[in-house]
């Protein structure tokens, strides 16, 4: 009995390695720490009702962005320790297994678990705000969504200390991911932590499509949207319309591993190179799902802190709406060395140069927006700054990529890597820490500390161009991706060790900024305007924090920078038009479905990992009647009445006159 | 939000129009099934005459059962209706370029 | 920001109250809106098994290919039978506009038995599919051909079990606006899973007998 346990427990625990039991102590230590905690300031009941159970799209943002901090740090830790491994020739910090999972691991966090969380985060604080709306069209969905990510995201970070982790590159290609050359269950880890947080991201792109499209307050024609909604309907059309190109993929990844199928096999006819071709359907687009809502960040800092009007609004509209569908017609350039013939090549080519043109139209738009502006400097607007030069440099390596005869050379090498970090890190971080440094205010009713936020700034790019320009340098010297050491003959370690330096400079900026919002806490300075940065949307027409319902009474909206034209029509000591009076506000009520239910994918997800029916079956029934206590429900919203609109509004403009 | 009836009922469709279609599918679903049980085309023009068939009986459906036609403006669920197929198309005609008719290797 | 406490408590027109209510979009029509775009995401996984299945459709591994296999007469009667049942739930939604609670719910019946049928009849193709040894792992077309088929089938059981769930709340609540709209929806599912049905039946059976 005793040594079957034991036998278990080596293989369904990862054994062997000091780091991961210093992980697993870790784990273990924080989840007491957190269990201890919450009972002896008996929090349960506090965290369940405000927080577990909320529908309230602003708290719903606030965690999403805490989870994504949590995965940037385990993803930023397996970049350093990959670079710690690269910094000299013959390392013997990591083992080849080892390295291959790290990496896996990093791609997959920062895209999936990182960015997409970030970016859902700031879709749900912000766009409903920016809208004139109360909440977004499924506030209930919204939930569930979350917590199908956070589902997800524990399911595949598990894999780290338990069965192990997968090792077959962020997009784990067959026939390295299938059964045959990968028998542990690292990559079902894989499969269902990202299967479970996609049908989330998949629920939240319809619910943002439908929330930007029906609940705007009333005045505001599409055309006169601030530009973060139209970026995030332009991701949220691709996401629709790629997500479910994962979804089939990935299930039929995971029927060649559990059933015996032959979809991607080497043997039964299947094809490696169909698995190829359709998560790449999915994963272009993905990129630009991420960076849109990045374009959308940056077209409002700019225009705040110019305090122009943005320039072109209308083309920057369309170079979206363009973007987000070209994005699918471009998913070849991937594997342009996988033989597919010169017309295929050809034709993949010319669509990638082509959609360098409408993200061209954007930087001019910004520049021009910038011109002869007053521009002031807070950090919003260095991070804006700091994007534009990195995005462009990073664009146009992608433009030399994209040339199929010459990509035979690039592809697979550092070159590529150090393209895609650029436009990732320059385009997508760097938009959504602009985003989160300007919204900051707004969703908690205090800045950030602008010293301490520079300081992070600067370092972060400084970092940024150590670690990734000699990377290029690399690619073309010949050192190809994934490789896990390399020799004192190749001639790459001084590069290499440029490149470690500069990510070490990157985890350094890091811990300034968890240190900036630590900081900025203990020395909090109220805003009391709810409008710190002088802004032109309605988002800052309220006060913050905003209050559940977020607008007393819904906006009329007439301009296309309504906040900031009623701003000026005041000072110009035009009449007010008198607000209608208070109603009843219709809002949704609480519901622990959605944490339930996604327990119980958790659940479901950890049988199919391990074919374990006995918790499979359960875990699924569990979803399925989740779903019906749902649908029989008809008891689930309620109205907030007048007099308690009343006693939060006086109180809080108490604070804000 | 309040519960408001809209003035304007929306149409649905009557027993007519209903009816209609169905026939309409009866029909599109036997001549494809003639043309295969009575080998009536080969190749080429039997894949384009099946598909045409199809097509047709998608768009008969769309009109008599879902209603597309009396959507109010602005008209989004055919825009996503459109946008949908098209990238539908793009998805199999794409996959069956690449895939099956430019293989270098093949 | 003082301004903002001076039109608190103002004085409200006519005009600024019908305007506050066009801001009130209408719940149960956002909803079937939504519905409509969860099927468009829905084209996209099948079109994605569409594509895998024309893609692989010819590595038979030695195995029976689909002019072997498929016994057409068999699928006709179920496509038939899909196709009826797409009319019954159109019959149903015309029997809510009425105001019919009765005849709702018999059409839903109806339709629900003819799903059932349906699936029923799939089930057996698989079994009959299987017996003559063609399993989802003799080759990659079998593996296509049984998870698209599959895929489909396993959406007209979740409508199913949806429809049945609808019946009971329209017995326990009568017509009302959120029983309407989740009727609504339901049909729309219901069609659109026929069309689906269509384009497997041309694409799989008929181009796969001919």
């Amino acid at each position: 009995m005793w040594e079957k346990v034991k036998s278990f427990a080596s293989e369904f625990f990862v054994t062997g390695d000091p780091m991961i039991y210093g992980a697993d102590v870790s784990i273990v230590l924080v989840t007491l720490a957190i269990i201890v905690g919450l009972s002896y300031f008996k929090k349960w009941g506090w965290l369940w009702r405000e927080w577990l159970t909320t529908v309230d799209h602003k708290k719903i943002g606030i965690m999403y962005i805490i989870a994504s901090f949590i995965m940037l740090f385990r993803g930023g830790v397996d970049a350093l320790l990959m670079r710690a491994q690269l910094a000299m020739p013959n390392m013997e910090f990591l083992a080849a297994d080892h390295y291959n999972q790290v990496f896996t691991t990093h791609g997959v966090i920062m895209i999936l678990f990182m960015a997409m969380p970030f970016m859902f985060g700031l879709f749900n604080v912000i766009v409903p705000l920016q809208i004139g709306a109360r909440d977004v069209a499924y506030p209930f969905l919204n939930a569930l969504s979350f917590w199908l990510f956070f589902s997800g995201a524990m399911l595949f970070n598990l894999s780290f200390v338990i069965g192990g982790s997968p090792d077959a590159g962020w997009l784990a290609y067959p026939p390295y991911s299938g059964l045959m050359h990968n028998p542990g269950v690292g990559q079902d880890f894989y499969i269902w932590g990202i299967q479970i947080s996609g049908i989330g991201s998949l629920m939240t792109g319809i619910n943002f499509i439908v929330t930007i499209l029906k609940m705007r307050a009333p005045g505001m024609k599409l055309m006169k949207m601030p530009m973060f909604p139209w970026s995030v309907l332009s991701s949220c059309i691709a996401i629709i319309f790629s997500f479910p190109i994962l979804t089939a993929t990935l299930a039929l990844l995971f029927l060649d591993r559990y059933a015996g199928a032959h979809f991607f096999t080497l043997d039964g006819g299947g094809n490696p190179m169909m698995y190829i071709n359709l998560i790449w359907m999915w994963g272009h687009p993905e990129v630009y799902i991420i960076v849109l809502p990045a374009f959308g960040i940056f077209s409002e800092i700019v225009s705040t802190f110019a305090k122009k009007k943005l320039f072109g609004y209308k083309s920057m509209v369309f170079a979206m709406i363009i973007i987000s569908v070209l994005s699918f017609l471009v998913w070849a350039h991937h594997f342009f060395t996988m033989g597919s013939g010169a017309d295929v090549n050809a034709f993949f080519a010319l669509t990638t140069m082509l959609i360098a043109i409408p993200t061209g139209v954007k930087v001019f738009n910004w520049l021009f927006t910038m011109f002869r502006g007053k521009i002031t400097f807070e950090t919003p607007m260095l991070w804006t700054i700091g994007f534009i030069p990195c995005f462009v440099t990073g664009g146009m390596t992608g433009v030399l990529l994209s040339v199929a005869p010459a990509d035979f050379q690039f592809h697979n090498s550092y070159f590529l890597v150090a393209h895609f970090h650029h436009v990732i890190i320059g385009g997508v971080v760097f938009g959504y820490f602009a985003g989160l440094y300007y919204w900051w205010p707004k969703l908690f009713g205090f800045k950030l500390n602008e010293r301490i936020g520079k300081w992070a700034f600067w370092l972060w790019n400084i970092g940024f161009y150590l670690c990734f320009m000699p990377q290029y340098v690399l690619g073309l010297m010949g050192m190809t991706r994934r490789v896990y050491t390399y020799g004192w003959d190749k001639g790459w370690w001084e590069m290499n060790l440029v490149s470690t330096i500069g990510a070490g400079f990157m985890g350094i900026a890091f811990l300034f900024q968890i240190w900036q919002i630590i900081y900025s806490v203990k020395h909090l300075k109220k805003d009391e305007t709810g409008d710190p940065w002088n802004g032109r949307t309605l988002e800052w027409s309220i006060p913050s924090p905003a209050p559940l319902y977020n607008f007393a009474t819904l906006p009329q909206v007439s301009d296309q920078d309504e906040w900031w034209e009623e701003k000026q029509r005041r000072a110009n000591g035009q009449q007010v038009p008198a607000k209608p009076v208070l109603e009843p506000i219709h809002m949704p009520k609480n519901s622990g479905i959605p944490i339930v239910m996604s327990m119980c994918w958790f659940l479901a997800g950890f049988g199919f990992v391990f074919h374990w029916q006995w918790l499979t079956i359960p875990g699924l029934i569990g979803v399925v009647a989740c779903m019906l206590v749902h649908s029989f429900n008809y008891n689930n919203d309620y109205y907030i009445p007048v007099d308690e609109i009343t006693r939060t509004e006086s109180e809080l403009r108490k604070v804000t006159s | 939000m309040a519960q408001h009836e809209t003035a304007h009922e929306e149409s649905h469709g009557s027993l007519k129009t209903y009816s209609i279609g169905f026939l309409c599918s009866i029909v599109l679903t036997i001549i494809p099934i003639a043309i295969v049980l009575g080998g009536w085309f080969d190749g080429m023009v039997s894949k384009v005459v099946l598909m045409g068939a199809a097509a047709l009986q998608f768009i008969v459906q769309l009109i008599f059962f879902m209603h597309l036609r009396e959507e109010q403006k602005p008209r989004y669920n055919l825009m996503a209706l459109i946008l949908g197929i098209v990238i539908l198309l793009i998805i199999v005609v794409g996959s069956m370029w690449i895939m099956l008719y430019n293989m270098v290797a093949v | 920001m003082a301004q903002r406490n001076v039109n608190h408590a103002g004085q409200v027109s006519p005009a600024e109250l019908h305007s506050e209510d066009h801001g009130h979009p209408d719940m149960e029509e956002m909803r079937k809106f939504g519905f409509w775009i969860y099927l468009m995401t829905d084209i996209i996984i099948f079109g994605t098994l569409f594509a895998t299945y024309i893609v692989l459709k010819g590595n038979t591994n030695g195995g029976p290919g689909p002019a072997d296999l498929f016994q057409i007469g068999g699928i006709i009667v179920s496509t038939f039978i899909l196709l009826i049942s797409s009319y019954t739930s159109g019959l149903a939604v015309l029997a809510m506009h009425k105001g019919n609670r009765q005849a709702l719910m018999r059409w839903l019946g109806v339709t629900a038995l003819l799903g059932a049928a349906f699936i029923a009849m799939e089930v057996n193709e698989f079994i009959h599919l299987v017996g003559e040894g063609a399993t989802l792992s003799t080759s990659a077309f079998l593996s296509a051909f049984y998870t698209l088929v599959g895929t489909h089938g396993l959406h007209v059981l979740v409508g199913l079990v949806w429809m049945i769930a609808i019946i009971i709340q329209l017995g326990k609540h009568g017509i009302t606006p959120v029983t309407k709209r989740k009727v609504h929806i339901i049909s729309l599912f219901w069609h659109f899973l026929d069309v689906v049905w269509i384009f497997v039946f041309t694409i799989v059976y008929l181009m796969g007998v001919s």
